[in-house]
């Protein structure tokens, strides 16, 4: 069972903010959901699957790059070339 | 009490593309976000692709820092928020990383070789540029370039083996000249450093200084943790097991305690990669010459002392330049490039790429044939480098010589500075004659000053005395 | 010989999010084929939103290699479908920009995610569209809806451009209202592809075939257990009558990893989908995040604000199960599920060529109907299956209970998506004459 707090929590590393009217519903269908996933509790331990494929490489060559124009027609937000971000100072 | 050291240094590898995608590595003269497609730029739907150059550059620092290549390599993505990161996630090695330890030896404090471990390798992408602006409102925002975004790093992490601040610098100049003879690193490239270090005086907690971005920047970061430690062990006060944040620019650390920076990964396997299996390509890899090799190498064959052949060892550029112009004389270019060149190439903030080897070569076989004197030499050089600073075309020495008439100062023309420099300094011939050999070193100072440093002093002392006692009979 | 033909058939059912009216069509194989895409499926020039509001206003500069090959083989792309948001639901109720209907009964769900690309078909607008399949998106509303959908094997198909939700799961397939048709699409989005870099070399160029004397159908017990309807079990049961009656042999299996398949499957897809999903934050594209808050706050606000209710609770759920302390029982745990999920398949698939059961538990229910998340969830129990294992798997209509479809689904060995689809092709070929 997760409390509140802790969907709080979650909700902070996944930056999500969630109203505080919904809380209570939205925490009790996660933990049902959860619970659930006990199930997984049963499946004793080992290792994942080896696809069997591993080195998939591209040469270091050069190839195309996006024209500034169509970087800079998504942004919602840019500035003198570049792309406007919120404050981290 | 004893400093405890290591190292979380973060290199860019100078392959052409970057890590995930075809975007040129080459974009320092453009414009901000000139050099990004869907993948770098995190669009939705575009898909890495690891480029093979970053994997055989990783392995040759693998094999040079004696590094054990692991049979299974695997991509993770760490997950966390930043403007400047794309994706949301950063695309790095943990679990399975490339290689694991290994070591690099350096000279310790007491001068004496020492191995420094490395516990593992990885390679990972960097994120973008951000630049902090401040709006008219007065509201910060930040301004963001993703040129650098998906750019190879391979990060490197020691062993707590470094017992000083002097210690890790040199440690880091001996990392950055290996990477650079092996051809997978320039060091000049403004951030193709950066540095994390962790540090604990014995006994206490680990303090860990990020965001260190320059070789001296490790060694004042470091000086001033220990300092800011000791402080507070002498008070009494528990030092806290934090993260800090060096300020380059003031040369101090501050705390970085807040919420945000206390994260949780939660990293796991990329799954738009596959994992890598790559140890059996070590063997096929043919180092180039070493800086210790190379050290050796220069000792032997050039015969110039240990002092000179550290440093003439101890960048690619200096050692590929020496060994360009020793032909022109071994010993006489080792101590002109090591103890003049570099220091007047320092002088004028410039790289030694800039210098002409072979006008260099023939300043070398001007003082090697004694046809102008060490003073004529620097003043040359100081003409050559100037016009290579300016973007002139540079004169052959030679021909520098003839037109500002630097070479050694012959017979007549000495013979009738010698007599004028007598002639006007009667006072001080007649100290001389009185016993007083300083009056002659005035004498060859004042004959120097008129032959431009064209003359060799021994030489001029000779011929004053020779012409003092010859007046006199 | 290329051209343009005008697309203005009335949508009735909210199929599609994004329409052209003009549709230009080139030479090849599938010349002058109008053809539908699913929303999260890169088009350049055309807005992609994944029916989330958080990419509202998107318009992506490149092609996603489907479409490159699709409009190569001289296909017309008349616009984008409607699906849940970021494929995370099973009725595409969960778009931000409203239901599909169901066009078999539009007081019902066309099932999703994909249910615009299947809506779009069964309700004759266009004969072919392309969906995406994490866990069902496909099959579900091909049932659903009462056409013929097809998850590929995994990799078989290039993923690049398609709008990540759980990258080691999902595969892009056709839709279609025959066989033959989805056969005809197959063939030509798939291959390798070196921009993704975990697409095999298996190109389809295959042509249905009734024929299946011979063939083994396994047919595991708990595809009809426990919350799948006695009248779908019925149907789909008189199916494999059908295929038995064409020469099939019929033999009874067991898949014990089903109890935990769909924890497995839903701690998978919620874990990649935190990841995936970390990369909207209004600063590269979509709506502008507020620049002038500190960048935390400014994410939070625009994704606790723009994301839907589902696509919050996944990325909550994906979020936990990679979290410190919580790897090792959920996220970890579930990829061994998985692999016990795929040795079974493997070892049932070793006696039999392919296996059959139910695409859906139950037919279409109401729009509105279903709200609770994990009541929702448990409704993809038949279709998670094959995605954990990265088997293809087909849907194909087999009659209709009180005038809703059901669906008949036919799982396959790794690369022989020609199997099911000849299984399909042959009950479909006799059930028509």
């Amino acid at each position: 069972m997760v409390s509140e707090t802790e969907i709080n929590d979650i909700a902070n590393l996944a930056d999500i903010s969630i109203p505080k009217e919904e809380l209570g519903t939205f925490t009790a269908q996660f933990n049902s959901i959860l619970e659930y996933f006990d199930l997984l509790d049963a499946v004793e331990a080992g290792s994942p699957e080896d696809t069997g494929r591993y080195n998939i490489f591209r040469e270091d060559i050069v190839e195309p790059s996006l024209d500034q124009d169509a970087v800079l027609s998504n942004p919602g937000s840019s500035e003198d070339e570049f792309i406007k971000g919120p404050r981290v100072m | 009490m004893n400093v405890i050291i290591g190292l979380e240094i973060h290199c860019q590898l100078s392959t052409k593309t970057k890590l995930f995608c075809g975007c040129s590595t080459d974009y320092r003269d453009e414009g901000p976000n000139t050099h990004v497609c869907p993948v770098c730029l995190g669009l939705p739907g575009a898909m890495p692709r690891l480029n093979r150059g970053t994997v055989d550059y990783a392995l040759r620092v693998a094999k040079a820092l004696n590094l054990t290549v692991l049979d299974e390599s695997v991509f993770s993505r760490k997950n966390y928020f930043y403007p400047d990161l794309p994706k949301g996630y950063q695309i790095t090695m943990y679990d399975k990383p490339l290689a694991e330890r290994g070591w690099l030896e350096i000279e310790a404090d007491d001068g004496t070789p020492k191995r420094i471990g490395i516990t593992r390798i990885h390679l990972e992408e960097d994120p973008g540029r951000l630049v902090h602006k401040t709006g008219r409102d007065r509201a910060g925002y930040s301004l963001i370039d993703y040129n650098r975004s998906g750019i190879p790093l391979i990060e490197i992490v020691t062993d707590p083996d470094l017992r000083s601040p002097k210690e890790a610098r040199r440690f880091l100049n001996k990392l950055r000249a290996t990477l650079e003879y092996l051809s997978v690193f320039d060091g000049e490239r403004e951030g193709a450093i950066r540095v994390d270090a962790n540090i604990s005086l014995e006994g206490h907690n680990r303090v860990e200084c990020k965001n260190i971005s320059s070789y001296k920047g490790v060694e004042k970061a470091l000086t001033f943790e220990i300092t800011r430690q000791k402080n507070l062990i002498r008070r009494g006060v528990h030092i806290v097991r934090e993260t800090r944040h060096f300020q380059e620019g003031r040369g101090i650390t501050t705390s970085s305690r807040s919420k945000e920076e206390e994260n949780d990964y939660r990293y796991f396997p990329e799954p738009d990669l596959l994992p890598l299996r790559v140890a059996d390509w070590v063997e096929g890899i043919v180092l180039p010459e070493l800086p210790d090799a190379r050290r050796e190498r220069f000792l032997r064959q050039y015969d110039i002392s240990e002092n000179h052949a550290r440093t003439l060892t101890g960048d690619i550029r200096i050692a590929e330049f020496y060994e360009a112009v020793a032909l022109a004389g071994a010993q006489l270019a080792a101590t002109w490039v090591a103890d003049t060149l570099l220091g007047e190439l320092a002088y004028r903030s410039m790289q030694i790429d800039r210098i002409p080897a072979d006008h260099f070569a023939n300043l070398i076989t001007l003082l090697t044939e004694g046809r102008i004197t060490d003073r004529a030499g620097v003043e040359v050089l100081r003409h050559l480098l100037d016009a290579c600073r300016e973007g002139r075309e540079p004169e052959m020495p030679v021909d520098i010589v003839a037109r500002e008439n630097l070479g050694k100062a012959e017979g007549d023309e000495f013979a009738d500075i010698v007599a004028s420099v007598v002639r006007a300094n009667p006072d001080a011939v007649a100290d001389y004659v009185s016993g007083k050999e300083g009056a002659l070193n005035f004498l060859v100072g004042m004959a120097m000053k008129e032959t431009r440093g064209r003359a060799d002093p021994k030489d001029l002392n000779r011929r004053i005395r020779t012409h003092i006692e010859e007046e006199r009979g | 010989m290329a051209g343009t033909f005008t697309f203005d058939a009335p949508d009735r059912w909210n199929a599609f999010l994004y329409r052209q009216e003009t549709v230009r069509y080139g030479d090849g194989a599938l010349q002058g084929l109008p053809v539908a895409i699913k929303d999260n499926i890169s088009t350049a020039g055309l807005p992609t939103t994944c029916g989330s509001r958080i990419l509202e206003g998107y318009v992506p500069p490149y092609d996603a290699h489907v479409v490159t090959l699709l409009k190569a083989a001289g296909a017309g792309i008349v616009g984008k479908t409607n699906m849940d948001e970021f494929g995370m639901g099973t009725t595409t109720e969960n778009s931000a920009y409203g239901p599909t209907a169901n066009p078999a009964d539009p007081g019902r769900v066309p099932g999703g995610s994909s249910g615009g690309s299947a809506a779009a078909v069964a309700g004759g607008l266009v004969p072919a569209a392309l969906g995406s399949d994490t866990g069902g998106s496909i099959r579900c509303p091909a049932a659903f809806c009462g056409i013929v959908g097809l998850k590929p094997t995994y990799s078989r198909v290039s993923r690049y451009g398609l709008i990540a939700y759980s990258n080691t799961l999902e595969q892009i397939g056709p839709l279609a209202a025959t066989v033959s048709d989805v056969s005809r699409v197959m063939a030509v989005i798939a291959g390798h592809d070196r921009r993704d870099s975990t697409s095999a070399d298996r190109p389809y160029t295959h042509t249905p075939s009734a024929e299946i004397r011979g063939t083994r159908v396994g047919v595991p017990a708990e595809f009809f257990g426990e919350g799948v309807d006695d009248a779908v079990g019925e149907r789909v049961r008189d199916a494999i009558a059908v295929l038995e009656h064409l020469g099939a042999e019929i033999v009874p299996c067991t898949m014990p990893s089903m109890a935990f398949a769909l924890a497995a499957y839903y701690v998978t897809c919620t874990s990649e989908a935190s990841s995936n999903l970390a990369r909207f934050d209004g600063v590269r594209y979509g709506p502008a995040v507020d620049t002038k808050k500190q960048w935390h706050a400014a994410f939070r606000e625009l994704r606790g604000d723009r994301f839907g209710k589902e696509v919050q609770r996944r990325i909550m759920l994906g979020t936990f199960a990679l979290s410190a302390g919580y790897y090792g029982k959920y996220y970890a745990k579930a990829q061994v599920a998985r692999k016990a999920v795929r040795d079974d398949f493997t070892r049932v698939l070793s006696d039999v060529d392919v296996i059959a059961g139910p695409t859906m538990p139950t037919t279409a229910w109401r729009l509105g109907e279903k709200s609770d998340p994990l009541s929702m969830y448990l409704s993809d129990i038949l279709t998670v299956p094959a995605n954990l294992a990265g088997v293809p798997a087909i849907s194909v209509p087999c009659g209709t209970i009180n005038g809703l479809p059901a669906g008949l689904q036919i799982i396959g060995r790794h690369f022989e998506d020609e199997q099911v689809v000849d299984v399909a092709y042959a009950y479909e070929q006799e059930v028509l004459r």
